[in-house]
Protein backbone atom coordinates (compact mmCIF):
# COMPACT_ATOMS: atom_id res chain seq x y z
CA UNK A 1 0.00 0.00 0.00
CA UNK A 2 0.98 3.63 -0.78
CA UNK A 3 2.84 6.25 1.88
CA UNK A 4 -0.15 8.03 3.01
CA UNK A 5 0.78 11.81 3.67
CA UNK A 6 -1.39 13.60 6.07
CA UNK A 7 -1.16 17.62 4.77
CA UNK A 8 -0.63 19.62 7.86
CA UNK A 9 -1.07 23.08 7.14
CA UNK A 10 -4.54 24.25 7.96
CA UNK A 11 -3.48 24.45 11.82
CA UNK A 12 -4.34 27.84 13.87
CA UNK A 13 -0.75 27.84 14.76
CA UNK A 14 0.10 29.35 11.01
CA UNK A 15 -0.50 33.29 11.16
CA UNK A 16 -3.29 32.91 8.15
CA UNK A 17 -4.98 30.08 9.37
CA UNK A 18 -5.22 31.71 12.74
CA UNK A 19 -6.69 34.99 11.31
CA UNK A 20 -9.30 32.88 9.23
CA UNK A 21 -10.26 31.31 12.09
CA UNK A 22 -10.51 34.10 14.21
CA UNK A 23 -12.75 35.82 11.80
CA UNK A 24 -14.48 32.72 10.11
CA UNK A 25 -13.19 33.88 6.30
CA UNK A 26 -13.39 30.63 4.61
CA UNK A 27 -11.13 31.24 2.10
CA UNK A 28 -7.41 30.86 3.42
CA UNK A 29 -8.76 27.28 4.97
CA UNK A 30 -10.39 26.24 1.50
CA UNK A 31 -6.65 27.29 -0.63
CA UNK A 32 -4.98 25.05 1.36
CA UNK A 33 -7.18 22.55 0.96
CA UNK A 34 -6.90 22.45 -2.13
CA UNK A 35 -3.72 22.88 -2.53
CA UNK A 36 -2.46 20.18 -0.09
CA UNK A 37 -5.16 17.68 -2.56
CA UNK A 38 -3.58 18.51 -5.62
CA UNK A 39 -0.32 17.58 -3.80
CA UNK A 40 -1.64 14.37 -3.80
CA UNK A 41 -2.38 14.43 0.38
CA UNK A 42 -4.56 11.44 1.93
CA UNK A 43 -5.77 12.96 4.68
CA UNK A 44 -6.01 16.55 5.77
CA UNK A 45 -4.83 17.47 9.18
CA UNK A 46 -7.77 20.07 10.34
CA UNK A 47 -6.27 22.23 14.22
CA UNK A 48 -8.67 25.08 15.15
CA UNK A 49 -5.27 26.63 16.79
CA UNK A 50 -5.28 28.85 19.56
CA UNK A 51 -7.16 31.74 18.55
CA UNK A 52 -10.90 29.97 18.20
CA UNK A 53 -12.90 31.24 21.24
CA UNK A 54 -15.39 28.62 21.24
CA UNK A 55 -13.08 25.41 19.92
CA UNK A 56 -16.45 23.12 19.22
CA UNK A 57 -18.03 25.98 16.82
CA UNK A 58 -14.80 26.86 15.07
CA UNK A 59 -14.22 22.86 14.29
CA UNK A 60 -17.49 22.17 13.39
CA UNK A 61 -17.17 25.12 10.87
CA UNK A 62 -13.92 24.33 9.55
CA UNK A 63 -15.28 20.59 8.43
CA UNK A 64 -18.13 22.05 6.74
CA UNK A 65 -15.93 24.29 4.85
CA UNK A 66 -13.23 21.93 4.01
CA UNK A 67 -15.52 19.23 2.64
CA UNK A 68 -16.74 21.29 0.24
CA UNK A 69 -13.73 21.73 -1.88
CA UNK A 70 -12.06 18.55 -1.44
CA UNK A 71 -13.17 14.80 -1.03
CA UNK A 72 -9.90 14.21 0.90
CA UNK A 73 -11.05 12.65 4.31
CA UNK A 74 -10.11 14.77 7.36
CA UNK A 75 -8.25 14.22 10.45
CA UNK A 76 -9.45 15.82 13.19
CA UNK A 77 -6.46 17.39 15.52
CA UNK A 78 -7.84 18.39 18.74
CA UNK A 79 -7.97 16.97 22.41
CA UNK A 80 -11.41 18.30 22.87
CA UNK A 81 -13.23 15.23 22.01
CA UNK A 82 -16.54 16.96 22.00
CA UNK A 83 -15.42 19.13 19.15
CA UNK A 84 -14.15 16.46 17.77
CA UNK A 85 -17.66 14.27 17.79
CA UNK A 86 -19.47 17.80 16.55
CA UNK A 87 -17.22 17.19 13.87
CA UNK A 88 -17.64 13.64 12.98
CA UNK A 89 -21.43 14.44 12.53
CA UNK A 90 -20.98 17.47 10.12
CA UNK A 91 -18.71 15.05 8.33
CA UNK A 92 -21.17 12.43 8.26
CA UNK A 93 -19.40 9.28 6.54
CA UNK A 94 -16.87 7.20 7.64
CA UNK A 95 -13.40 7.71 6.85
CA UNK A 96 -12.67 10.64 9.13
CA UNK A 97 -9.10 10.08 11.74
CA UNK A 98 -9.30 11.25 15.13
CA UNK A 99 -6.00 12.86 16.37
CA UNK A 100 -5.25 11.96 18.54
CA UNK A 101 -5.60 9.82 21.68
CA UNK A 102 -2.83 8.84 23.82
CA UNK A 103 -3.03 5.14 26.40
CA UNK A 104 -4.94 6.37 28.89
CA UNK A 105 -7.48 4.72 30.10
CA UNK A 106 -10.05 7.03 31.10
CA UNK A 107 -9.61 9.36 26.99
CA UNK A 108 -9.48 5.46 25.50
CA UNK A 109 -12.69 5.06 26.84
CA UNK A 110 -14.49 8.11 25.61
CA UNK A 111 -12.62 8.02 22.13
CA UNK A 112 -12.60 4.65 21.44
CA UNK A 113 -16.44 3.82 21.02
CA UNK A 114 -16.84 6.83 19.11
CA UNK A 115 -14.32 5.94 16.45
CA UNK A 116 -16.25 2.79 16.34
CA UNK A 117 -19.61 4.51 15.95
CA UNK A 118 -18.55 6.78 13.23
CA UNK A 119 -16.03 4.37 11.70
CA UNK A 120 -13.46 6.72 11.84
CA UNK A 121 -9.77 5.74 12.39
CA UNK A 122 -8.07 6.70 15.41
CA UNK A 123 -3.77 7.90 15.50
CA UNK A 124 -2.87 6.64 18.62
CA UNK A 125 -0.05 7.84 20.77
CA UNK A 126 2.44 5.63 22.85
CA UNK A 127 2.56 7.60 25.63
CA UNK A 128 0.53 8.42 29.03
CA UNK A 129 0.06 11.05 31.71
CA UNK A 130 4.44 10.31 32.88
CA UNK A 131 4.85 10.98 29.26
CA UNK A 132 6.99 9.74 26.15
CA UNK A 133 9.05 6.94 27.16
CA UNK A 134 12.66 7.16 25.86
CA UNK A 135 13.50 3.45 24.59
CA UNK A 136 11.39 1.71 21.76
CA UNK A 137 10.33 -1.67 23.80
CA UNK A 138 8.14 0.84 26.11
CA UNK A 139 6.43 2.80 23.25
CA UNK A 140 5.49 -1.05 21.77
CA UNK A 141 4.29 -1.96 25.48
CA UNK A 142 2.19 1.23 24.65
CA UNK A 143 1.41 0.19 21.32
CA UNK A 144 0.02 -3.37 22.24
CA UNK A 145 -2.31 -1.95 25.50
CA UNK A 146 -3.61 0.46 22.41
CA UNK A 147 -4.10 -2.69 19.55
CA UNK A 148 -5.72 -4.60 22.93
CA UNK A 149 -8.43 -1.86 23.17
CA UNK A 150 -9.06 -1.17 19.89
CA UNK A 151 -10.26 -5.19 19.80
CA UNK A 152 -12.06 -4.67 23.24
CA UNK A 153 -14.12 -1.45 21.59
CA UNK A 154 -14.42 -2.97 17.82
CA UNK A 155 -12.22 -0.55 16.29
CA UNK A 156 -10.17 -2.79 13.21
CA UNK A 157 -6.94 -2.92 13.85
CA UNK A 158 -6.10 -1.20 10.75
CA UNK A 159 -8.21 1.76 11.30
CA UNK A 160 -5.28 3.02 14.03
CA UNK A 161 -2.61 5.28 12.98
CA UNK A 162 -0.13 4.37 15.86
CA UNK A 163 2.54 6.90 16.54
CA UNK A 164 5.34 6.31 18.61
CA UNK A 165 5.96 9.91 19.17
CA UNK A 166 9.31 11.58 17.39
CA UNK A 167 10.58 14.35 19.34
CA UNK A 168 13.13 17.16 18.34
CA UNK A 169 17.08 15.83 17.55
CA UNK A 170 18.72 18.66 18.75
CA UNK A 171 17.34 18.48 22.25
CA UNK A 172 16.11 14.83 22.46
CA UNK A 173 18.67 13.05 19.64
CA UNK A 174 18.17 9.96 21.36
CA UNK A 175 14.79 9.50 20.91
CA UNK A 176 15.03 9.50 17.02
CA UNK A 177 16.76 5.70 16.36
CA UNK A 178 14.50 4.28 19.20
CA UNK A 179 11.04 5.40 17.66
CA UNK A 180 12.63 3.80 14.88
CA UNK A 181 13.23 0.46 16.22
CA UNK A 182 9.73 1.40 17.61
CA UNK A 183 8.03 1.40 14.24
CA UNK A 184 9.39 -2.10 12.77
CA UNK A 185 8.15 -3.89 16.04
CA UNK A 186 5.11 -2.33 15.77
CA UNK A 187 4.23 -3.84 12.28
CA UNK A 188 4.55 -7.43 13.81
CA UNK A 189 1.79 -6.69 16.70
CA UNK A 190 -1.17 -8.11 14.86
CA UNK A 191 -2.72 -8.99 11.37
CA UNK A 192 -3.93 -6.87 10.02
CA UNK A 193 -1.05 -4.98 11.07
CA UNK A 194 -2.01 -1.44 12.66
CA UNK A 195 -0.81 1.83 10.39
CA UNK A 196 1.75 3.84 11.96
CA UNK A 197 2.47 7.34 11.80
CA UNK A 198 4.62 10.41 12.84
CA UNK A 199 4.04 14.27 13.25
CA UNK A 200 7.39 14.35 11.41
CA UNK A 201 8.07 18.13 11.68
CA UNK A 202 8.54 17.77 15.43
CA UNK A 203 11.56 16.38 14.50
CA UNK A 204 13.70 19.30 12.65
CA UNK A 205 12.06 21.69 15.61
CA UNK A 206 14.35 24.53 16.10
CA UNK A 207 16.99 22.82 13.81
CA UNK A 208 19.14 24.46 10.53
CA UNK A 209 17.22 23.10 7.03
CA UNK A 210 14.70 21.63 8.73
CA UNK A 211 13.58 20.38 5.13
CA UNK A 212 16.49 18.01 4.94
CA UNK A 213 16.08 16.89 8.86
CA UNK A 214 12.60 16.06 7.98
CA UNK A 215 13.02 14.50 4.36
CA UNK A 216 15.78 12.26 5.71
CA UNK A 217 14.01 10.99 8.66
CA UNK A 218 10.95 10.48 6.95
CA UNK A 219 12.97 7.80 4.07
CA UNK A 220 14.89 6.02 7.37
CA UNK A 221 10.88 5.88 8.92
CA UNK A 222 9.42 4.58 6.03
CA UNK A 223 12.28 1.47 5.62
CA UNK A 224 11.50 0.73 9.42
CA UNK A 225 7.98 0.40 8.74
CA UNK A 226 5.96 4.20 8.82
CA UNK A 227 3.03 4.45 6.13
CA UNK A 228 1.96 7.65 6.89
CA UNK A 229 2.89 11.16 8.47
CA UNK A 230 1.46 14.80 9.53
CA UNK A 231 3.90 16.57 7.14
CA UNK A 232 4.21 19.72 4.49
CA UNK A 233 2.90 18.17 1.42
CA UNK A 234 3.40 21.05 -0.51
CA UNK A 235 7.08 20.30 0.76
CA UNK A 236 8.60 19.15 -2.93
CA UNK A 237 12.00 17.78 -1.73
CA UNK A 238 9.88 15.96 0.62
CA UNK A 239 7.50 14.28 -1.37
CA UNK A 240 9.48 13.42 -3.91
CA UNK A 241 11.79 11.87 -1.35
CA UNK A 242 8.76 9.93 -0.15
CA UNK A 243 7.92 8.82 -3.94
CA UNK A 244 11.20 7.06 -4.14
CA UNK A 245 11.53 5.33 -1.04
CA UNK A 246 8.01 4.07 -1.69
CA UNK A 247 9.67 2.64 -5.25
CA UNK A 248 12.96 1.52 -3.75
CA UNK A 249 10.59 -0.67 -1.97
CA UNK A 250 9.06 -1.82 -4.67
CA UNK A 251 5.71 -0.87 -3.42
CA UNK A 252 5.00 0.35 -6.80
CA UNK A 253 6.53 -0.39 -10.58
CA UNK A 254 9.01 2.07 -11.87
CA UNK A 255 8.21 4.44 -14.62
CA UNK A 256 10.22 7.70 -15.26
CA UNK A 257 7.27 9.41 -13.92
CA UNK A 258 6.33 7.55 -10.48
CA UNK A 259 6.84 11.09 -8.74
CA UNK A 260 4.00 12.13 -10.59
CA UNK A 261 2.40 8.75 -9.95
CA UNK A 262 2.99 8.94 -6.77
CA UNK A 263 0.49 11.93 -5.87
CA UNK A 264 -2.35 10.89 -7.76
CA UNK A 265 -4.32 8.81 -5.63
CA UNK B 1 -7.38 -32.14 11.52
CA UNK B 2 -8.49 -29.41 9.27
CA UNK B 3 -6.67 -27.24 7.00
CA UNK B 4 -7.24 -23.89 6.82
CA UNK B 5 -6.84 -22.35 3.39
CA UNK B 6 -4.70 -18.93 3.33
CA UNK B 7 -6.25 -16.30 1.48
CA UNK B 8 -4.39 -13.41 0.48
CA UNK B 9 -6.42 -10.07 0.66
CA UNK B 10 -5.70 -7.51 -2.27
CA UNK B 11 -6.34 -3.76 -1.98
CA UNK B 12 -6.44 -2.81 -6.19
CA UNK B 13 -7.75 -4.53 -9.02
CA UNK B 14 -7.20 -4.78 -12.85
CA UNK B 15 -9.95 -2.54 -14.43
CA UNK B 16 -12.46 -3.96 -16.59
CA UNK B 17 -12.49 -2.50 -20.42
CA UNK B 18 -15.28 -3.24 -22.55
CA UNK B 19 -14.43 -4.34 -26.49
CA UNK B 20 -17.45 -3.62 -28.96
CA UNK B 21 -20.95 -1.14 -29.35
CA UNK B 22 -24.15 -3.18 -29.66
CA UNK B 23 -26.94 -1.32 -31.28
CA UNK B 24 -28.41 -0.02 -28.01
CA UNK B 25 -24.37 1.40 -27.62
CA UNK B 26 -24.52 3.07 -30.82
CA UNK B 27 -23.07 0.54 -32.94
CA UNK B 28 -23.52 -2.55 -34.97
CA UNK B 29 -22.14 -5.53 -32.68
CA UNK B 30 -24.07 -9.01 -31.81
CA UNK B 31 -22.06 -8.66 -28.37
CA UNK B 32 -19.41 -6.69 -26.59
CA UNK B 33 -16.58 -8.64 -24.86
CA UNK B 34 -15.89 -7.46 -21.15
CA UNK B 35 -11.55 -8.07 -20.40
CA UNK B 36 -10.04 -7.71 -16.91
CA UNK B 37 -11.80 -6.95 -13.46
CA UNK B 38 -9.53 -10.08 -11.97
CA UNK B 39 -8.66 -8.75 -7.61
CA UNK B 40 -6.74 -11.88 -7.63
CA UNK B 41 -4.08 -13.98 -9.22
CA UNK B 42 -5.35 -15.95 -11.97
CA UNK B 43 -7.47 -18.73 -11.64
CA UNK B 44 -7.35 -18.50 -7.89
CA UNK B 45 -11.61 -18.27 -7.66
CA UNK B 46 -11.54 -19.30 -4.08
CA UNK B 47 -9.33 -16.24 -3.29
CA UNK B 48 -11.33 -13.40 -4.91
CA UNK B 49 -12.99 -12.03 -8.02
CA UNK B 50 -12.48 -12.94 -11.81
CA UNK B 51 -15.85 -11.68 -13.12
CA UNK B 52 -14.44 -12.40 -16.60
CA UNK B 53 -12.88 -15.14 -18.40
CA UNK B 54 -9.92 -14.82 -20.95
CA UNK B 55 -11.38 -14.10 -24.49
CA UNK B 56 -9.87 -15.73 -27.14
CA UNK B 57 -9.27 -13.41 -30.36
CA UNK B 58 -8.37 -14.61 -34.12
CA UNK B 59 -6.07 -13.12 -36.34
CA UNK B 60 -7.31 -12.14 -39.82
CA UNK B 61 -4.58 -10.15 -41.94
CA UNK B 62 -5.84 -8.54 -45.23
CA UNK B 63 -2.94 -9.94 -47.58
CA UNK B 64 -2.66 -13.49 -48.40
CA UNK B 65 0.11 -14.10 -45.83
CA UNK B 66 3.28 -17.15 -45.93
CA UNK B 67 1.99 -19.52 -43.28
CA UNK B 68 2.61 -23.09 -42.55
CA UNK B 69 0.85 -25.79 -44.56
CA UNK B 70 -1.04 -26.87 -41.62
CA UNK B 71 -3.49 -23.59 -42.19
CA UNK B 72 -4.35 -24.20 -45.82
CA UNK B 73 -7.13 -26.47 -44.74
CA UNK B 74 -8.62 -24.15 -42.81
CA UNK B 75 -8.17 -21.12 -44.32
CA UNK B 76 -7.37 -21.79 -48.42
CA UNK B 77 -10.63 -20.37 -49.44
CA UNK B 78 -10.03 -17.41 -47.82
CA UNK B 79 -6.44 -15.94 -47.89
CA UNK B 80 -7.75 -13.34 -50.50
CA UNK B 81 -10.22 -12.15 -48.78
CA UNK B 82 -10.41 -10.81 -45.73
CA UNK B 83 -14.24 -10.62 -45.49
CA UNK B 84 -14.44 -13.88 -45.64
CA UNK B 85 -11.62 -14.85 -43.54
CA UNK B 86 -12.97 -12.67 -40.68
CA UNK B 87 -16.53 -14.52 -41.01
CA UNK B 88 -14.78 -17.77 -40.91
CA UNK B 89 -12.88 -17.22 -37.78
CA UNK B 90 -16.25 -16.19 -36.10
CA UNK B 91 -17.90 -20.08 -37.56
CA UNK B 92 -14.15 -21.52 -36.07
CA UNK B 93 -15.38 -19.99 -32.20
CA UNK B 94 -13.50 -16.30 -32.28
CA UNK B 95 -15.16 -14.35 -29.59
CA UNK B 96 -12.83 -11.14 -31.36
CA UNK B 97 -11.34 -10.40 -34.54
CA UNK B 98 -8.26 -8.96 -35.17
CA UNK B 99 -7.13 -7.55 -37.94
CA UNK B 100 -3.87 -7.00 -39.19
CA UNK B 101 -3.20 -4.74 -41.83
CA UNK B 102 -0.30 -6.09 -43.31
CA UNK B 103 -0.96 -5.03 -46.97
CA UNK B 104 -0.55 -1.18 -45.67
CA UNK B 105 3.36 -1.67 -45.23
CA UNK B 106 4.41 1.12 -46.71
CA UNK B 107 7.32 -0.58 -48.33
CA UNK B 108 5.28 -3.04 -50.58
CA UNK B 109 4.44 -2.71 -53.81
CA UNK B 110 0.92 -1.63 -54.21
CA UNK B 111 0.52 -1.06 -50.34
CA UNK B 112 -2.81 -0.90 -49.20
CA UNK B 113 -4.13 3.51 -48.30
CA UNK B 114 -5.27 4.37 -45.50
CA UNK B 115 -8.88 4.60 -47.80
CA UNK B 116 -8.65 1.00 -48.70
CA UNK B 117 -7.66 -0.09 -44.88
CA UNK B 118 -11.00 2.66 -43.95
CA UNK B 119 -13.09 0.92 -46.33
CA UNK B 120 -11.81 -2.75 -45.60
CA UNK B 121 -12.91 -2.24 -41.95
CA UNK B 122 -16.35 -1.08 -42.76
CA UNK B 123 -16.55 -4.27 -45.01
CA UNK B 124 -15.19 -6.47 -42.21
CA UNK B 125 -17.93 -4.73 -39.58
CA UNK B 126 -21.06 -5.17 -42.07
CA UNK B 127 -19.97 -8.85 -42.18
CA UNK B 128 -19.62 -10.21 -38.53
CA UNK B 129 -20.96 -9.71 -35.24
CA UNK B 130 -17.85 -9.75 -32.86
CA UNK B 131 -15.86 -6.96 -31.80
CA UNK B 132 -12.96 -6.08 -33.77
CA UNK B 133 -9.14 -5.21 -33.25
CA UNK B 134 -7.48 -3.36 -36.01
CA UNK B 135 -3.20 -3.39 -36.10
CA UNK B 136 -1.88 -1.12 -38.60
CA UNK B 137 0.85 -2.52 -40.54
CA UNK B 138 3.65 -1.34 -37.82
CA UNK B 139 5.48 2.15 -39.42
CA UNK B 140 4.98 4.50 -37.80
CA UNK B 141 3.56 7.41 -40.03
CA UNK B 142 1.72 4.78 -41.77
CA UNK B 143 -0.07 2.88 -38.99
CA UNK B 144 -0.86 6.93 -37.67
CA UNK B 145 -2.73 7.78 -41.05
CA UNK B 146 -3.72 4.35 -41.66
CA UNK B 147 -5.52 3.82 -37.69
CA UNK B 148 -7.32 7.42 -38.07
CA UNK B 149 -9.20 6.91 -41.09
CA UNK B 150 -10.12 2.98 -39.65
CA UNK B 151 -11.02 4.92 -36.34
CA UNK B 152 -13.62 7.28 -38.48
CA UNK B 153 -14.77 4.64 -40.43
CA UNK B 154 -15.24 2.52 -37.34
CA UNK B 155 -17.17 5.62 -35.36
CA UNK B 156 -19.51 4.10 -32.53
CA UNK B 157 -18.06 -0.03 -32.93
CA UNK B 158 -15.62 0.52 -29.88
CA UNK B 159 -12.96 -1.09 -31.78
CA UNK B 160 -8.93 -1.06 -30.36
CA UNK B 161 -6.40 0.20 -32.01
CA UNK B 162 -2.75 -0.93 -32.07
CA UNK B 163 -0.56 -0.67 -31.46
CA UNK B 164 0.77 2.35 -29.79
CA UNK B 165 4.41 2.50 -28.36
CA UNK B 166 6.40 5.32 -26.45
CA UNK B 167 8.10 6.30 -29.84
CA UNK B 168 4.68 6.86 -31.32
CA UNK B 169 1.44 6.65 -29.22
CA UNK B 170 0.32 10.45 -29.82
CA UNK B 171 -1.31 9.84 -33.27
CA UNK B 172 -3.11 6.67 -32.21
CA UNK B 173 -4.43 7.94 -28.97
CA UNK B 174 -6.06 11.09 -30.47
CA UNK B 175 -7.43 8.60 -33.16
CA UNK B 176 -8.62 6.33 -30.07
CA UNK B 177 -10.01 9.34 -28.64
CA UNK B 178 -11.93 11.10 -31.53
CA UNK B 179 -13.71 7.70 -32.59
CA UNK B 180 -13.91 6.53 -28.46
CA UNK B 181 -12.34 3.38 -29.39
CA UNK B 182 -10.03 1.51 -27.24
CA UNK B 183 -6.13 1.53 -27.37
CA UNK B 184 -3.45 -0.93 -27.37
CA UNK B 185 0.18 0.46 -25.72
CA UNK B 186 2.54 -2.32 -26.66
CA UNK B 187 6.41 -2.11 -24.83
CA UNK B 188 9.25 -4.14 -25.48
CA UNK B 189 9.32 -6.46 -22.63
CA UNK B 190 10.05 -3.81 -20.28
CA UNK B 191 7.46 -3.06 -17.53
CA UNK B 192 8.82 0.77 -16.88
CA UNK B 193 8.09 1.81 -20.24
CA UNK B 194 4.87 0.01 -20.40
CA UNK B 195 3.54 1.77 -17.42
CA UNK B 196 4.86 5.46 -18.77
CA UNK B 197 3.30 4.93 -21.53
CA UNK B 198 -0.10 4.41 -20.14
CA UNK B 199 0.65 7.42 -18.39
CA UNK B 200 1.35 9.27 -21.09
CA UNK B 201 -1.45 7.85 -23.14
CA UNK B 202 -3.79 8.61 -20.39
CA UNK B 203 -2.18 11.86 -20.24
CA UNK B 204 -3.79 12.76 -23.37
CA UNK B 205 -6.77 12.21 -22.61
CA UNK B 206 -7.90 8.77 -23.25
CA UNK B 207 -9.59 7.11 -20.37
CA UNK B 208 -8.27 4.87 -18.99
CA UNK B 209 -10.59 2.35 -18.97
CA UNK B 210 -10.26 2.34 -22.35
CA UNK B 211 -6.26 1.07 -22.45
CA UNK B 212 -5.23 -2.54 -22.92
CA UNK B 213 -1.50 -3.67 -22.80
CA UNK B 214 0.35 -5.76 -24.61
CA UNK B 215 3.93 -6.55 -23.10
CA UNK B 216 4.79 -8.52 -26.44
CA UNK B 217 4.69 -11.96 -25.61
CA UNK B 218 7.42 -14.23 -27.07
CA UNK B 219 6.61 -17.48 -27.86
CA UNK B 220 7.73 -20.57 -26.41
CA UNK B 221 11.03 -21.20 -26.11
CA UNK B 222 12.05 -17.96 -27.61
CA UNK B 223 12.03 -15.98 -24.60
CA UNK B 224 8.05 -16.62 -22.91
CA UNK B 225 9.55 -16.60 -19.70
CA UNK B 226 10.87 -12.77 -20.35
CA UNK B 227 6.78 -12.28 -21.00
CA UNK B 228 5.79 -14.31 -18.24
CA UNK B 229 7.82 -12.38 -15.63
CA UNK B 230 6.84 -8.98 -16.91
CA UNK B 231 2.67 -10.30 -16.92
CA UNK B 232 3.70 -11.97 -13.57
CA UNK B 233 4.93 -8.06 -11.81
CA UNK B 234 2.31 -6.22 -13.89
CA UNK B 235 -0.51 -8.29 -12.64
CA UNK B 236 1.20 -8.06 -9.17
CA UNK B 237 1.17 -4.68 -9.00
CA UNK B 238 -2.20 -3.80 -10.04
CA UNK B 239 -3.00 -6.46 -7.27
CA UNK B 240 -1.20 -3.83 -4.91
CA UNK B 241 -2.81 -1.23 -6.15
CA UNK B 242 -1.22 0.44 -8.53
CA UNK B 243 -3.20 1.83 -10.79
CA UNK B 244 -1.29 2.48 -13.65
CA UNK B 245 -0.76 -0.89 -14.12
CA UNK B 246 -4.07 -2.36 -13.61
CA UNK B 247 -5.18 -2.79 -17.06
CA UNK B 248 -5.95 -6.05 -19.00
CA UNK B 249 -3.29 -7.51 -20.51
CA UNK B 250 -3.67 -9.03 -24.25
CA UNK B 251 -1.21 -11.22 -25.81
CA UNK B 252 0.14 -12.66 -29.71
CA UNK B 253 0.45 -15.78 -28.40
CA UNK B 254 -0.43 -16.96 -32.19
CA UNK B 255 1.87 -14.57 -34.73
CA UNK B 256 4.86 -15.04 -31.84
CA UNK B 257 4.54 -18.84 -31.68
CA UNK B 258 4.22 -19.19 -34.70
CA UNK B 259 7.75 -17.60 -35.73
CA UNK B 260 9.84 -20.01 -34.18
CA UNK B 261 10.70 -23.26 -36.71
CA UNK B 262 9.87 -25.37 -34.29
CA UNK B 263 6.07 -24.47 -35.44
CA UNK B 264 6.89 -24.46 -38.92
CA UNK B 265 9.40 -26.96 -39.71
CA UNK B 266 8.46 -29.93 -42.05
CA UNK B 267 9.10 -33.28 -40.73
CA UNK B 268 12.24 -33.51 -43.18
CA UNK B 269 13.97 -30.42 -41.73
CA UNK B 270 13.09 -31.37 -37.88
CA UNK B 271 14.58 -31.97 -34.97
CA UNK B 272 14.62 -35.24 -33.25
CA UNK B 273 11.68 -36.14 -31.12
CA UNK B 274 10.28 -33.02 -32.36
CA UNK B 275 6.76 -35.01 -33.60
CA UNK B 276 4.73 -34.54 -37.14
CA UNK B 277 4.39 -31.22 -38.53
CA UNK B 278 0.45 -31.73 -38.65
CA UNK B 279 0.36 -31.07 -35.01
CA UNK B 280 3.79 -29.76 -33.61
CA UNK B 281 2.89 -26.32 -34.56
CA UNK B 282 -0.65 -26.37 -33.37
CA UNK B 283 0.68 -27.74 -29.80
CA UNK B 284 3.24 -25.06 -29.92
CA UNK B 285 0.65 -22.21 -30.28
CA UNK B 286 -1.41 -24.07 -27.35
CA UNK B 287 1.25 -24.26 -25.09
CA UNK B 288 2.69 -20.67 -25.89
CA UNK B 289 -0.92 -19.49 -24.99
CA UNK B 290 -1.62 -21.73 -21.65
CA UNK B 291 1.93 -20.36 -20.07
CA UNK B 292 0.28 -17.02 -20.65
CA UNK B 293 -3.11 -17.66 -19.17
CA UNK B 294 -1.40 -18.71 -16.23
CA UNK B 295 0.35 -15.09 -16.26
CA UNK B 296 -2.83 -13.37 -16.46
CA UNK B 297 -3.67 -12.78 -19.82
CA UNK B 298 -6.97 -11.71 -20.48
CA UNK B 299 -7.41 -11.49 -24.42
CA UNK B 300 -5.19 -14.60 -25.96
CA UNK B 301 -4.83 -14.17 -29.83
CA UNK B 302 -4.95 -16.93 -31.94
CA UNK B 303 -3.77 -18.05 -35.14
CA UNK B 304 -4.53 -21.69 -35.67
CA UNK B 305 -8.26 -23.06 -35.15
CA UNK B 306 -7.54 -25.93 -33.56
CA UNK B 307 -5.06 -24.26 -31.05
CA UNK B 308 -7.41 -22.22 -30.27
CA UNK B 309 -10.20 -25.03 -29.64
CA UNK B 310 -7.70 -26.61 -27.28
CA UNK B 311 -7.38 -23.39 -25.58
CA UNK B 312 -10.89 -22.72 -25.17
CA UNK B 313 -11.12 -26.06 -23.58
CA UNK B 314 -8.67 -25.44 -21.30
CA UNK B 315 -9.73 -21.69 -20.34
CA UNK B 316 -13.31 -23.77 -19.71
CA UNK B 317 -11.69 -26.49 -17.26
CA UNK B 318 -9.86 -24.19 -15.24
CA UNK B 319 -12.91 -21.82 -15.09
CA UNK B 320 -14.58 -24.12 -12.83
CA UNK B 321 -15.10 -21.98 -9.39
CA UNK B 322 -12.84 -23.64 -6.37
CA UNK B 323 -14.37 -21.76 -3.38
CA UNK B 324 -13.63 -23.06 -0.09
Amino acid sequence: MAFMMIGERINGMFKDIGEAVAKFDPKPIQDWAVKQTQAGAAYLDLNVGPTAADRKKSMEWMAKIISEVSDVPIALDSTNYDAIEAALQIIGKPGALINSCPNERAKIERVFPMAAKYGAGIVALTMDKSGIPLNADARVAHAMELVAAADEFGVPTDSLFIDPLILPCNVAQAHAPEVLEALRQIKTLCDPAPHTTLGLSNVSQNTIDRSLVNRTYVVMAICAGLDSAIIDVNDETMVESIATADMLLNHAIYCDSYVKVFRQR
Amino acid sequence: MPVEIYKDKFTGKVLEVILGATKEQGGTRAYTVKLGGSSTLPFLYYEGELPNRPVIAMEVWDIKPQWSSSFEPYYGDVWNDPVAWAKKVEEYGADVVYLKLMGADPEMENSRSAADCAKLVKDVLAATGAPLMVEGPGFPEKDNDVLQAVAEAAAGENIALGAAEKDNYRGIAAAAMMGRHCIIGRSPLDINILKQLNIMITEMGVPINKVLNDPITSGLGYGIEYSFSVMERARWGALIGDKMMALPVVCLAGPEAWRGKEANAANADAGPGWGDEKDRGIIWEAMTAAALLQAGGDLLLMRHPEAAKLVRKQIEELAVPNKY
